[in-house]
């Protein structure tokens, strides 16, 4: 039964993925591809983890996969975000289809100090 | 059998990511390439860790794990174009 339901598991977690290694391939630019594939990814690698404990239920093995997954969650946006930054000052353009860069106004708008520095928080000048 | 399987899909993933590592035009590509290859291997150890019932591959992919953050965050600070001690 554990074993079942370790293996019902691990097949989510495959094809979380599957989807995101496609999506690696198939979309057009560097922001698009890094948030399907990390998304996709880094869940899908929680689910194989997380089953694998369940499946085997060893205390060694299912407190081991415990942490692994625990650290997985913690540090692959950590390091997706980084890489988005990265890139986004690199000066990568984005793809000629995207239709806002929220990032790049708010880089304006601190580097160019036009604005109160309380004001600087998000949202609140254009909610009215 | 099934896990057999799986691995067998894990591994065509991998092999995804080594496409568009050699296909990326540009380096940023081959970074997010290269991240997701690395968290793609750490659900591999643990498949293989089922496969086997042992242990250590699991170790194997949380030092993996730690290896792959690491170089990611020194793959962002390298594409921002700033030198590792700014």
């Amino acid at each position: 039964m554990n074993e079942l339901i370790g293996k019902i598991l691990i097949g989510i977690g495959v094809g979380f993925d599957f989807f995101g290694a496609l999506g690696l391939v198939r979309l057009p630019d560097v922001y698009n591809r890094l948030q399907a594939a990390t998304k996709c990814v880094t869940i899908g690698t929680c689910f194989i983890l997380v089953g694998a404990g369940v499946a085997v239920g060893t205390s060694g093995l299912v407190v081991t996969s415990l942490l692994c997954a625990a650290f997985v969650l913690v540090t692959s946006p950590v390091g997706a975000h980084a890489l988005a930054r990265g890139s986004h000052k690199g000066g990568v353009p984005l793809w000629e289809g995207s239709v806002m860069d929220k990032y790049e106004d708010d880089i304006d708008r601190v580097e160019h100090k036009e604005h109160d520095p309380s004001k600087v928080a998000y949202g609140s000048e254009e909610s009215s | 059998m099934t896990i057999s399987v799986f691995i067998v899909i894990i591994v065509g993933c991998a092999f995804l990511c080594l496409y568009r590592l050699h296909k990326g035009p540009s380096a940023p590509d081959r970074a997010v390439a290269l991240d997701i290859l690395g968290t793609l291997l750490v659900g591999f150890c643990a498949l293989y860790a089922v496969k086997t019932q042992r242990e250590l591959y699991l170790t194997m992919g949380i030092a993996w794990a730690l290896l792959s953050f690491a170089v990611t965050i020194a793959l962002a600070k390298y594409l921002e174009g700033k030198a590792f001690d700014e």
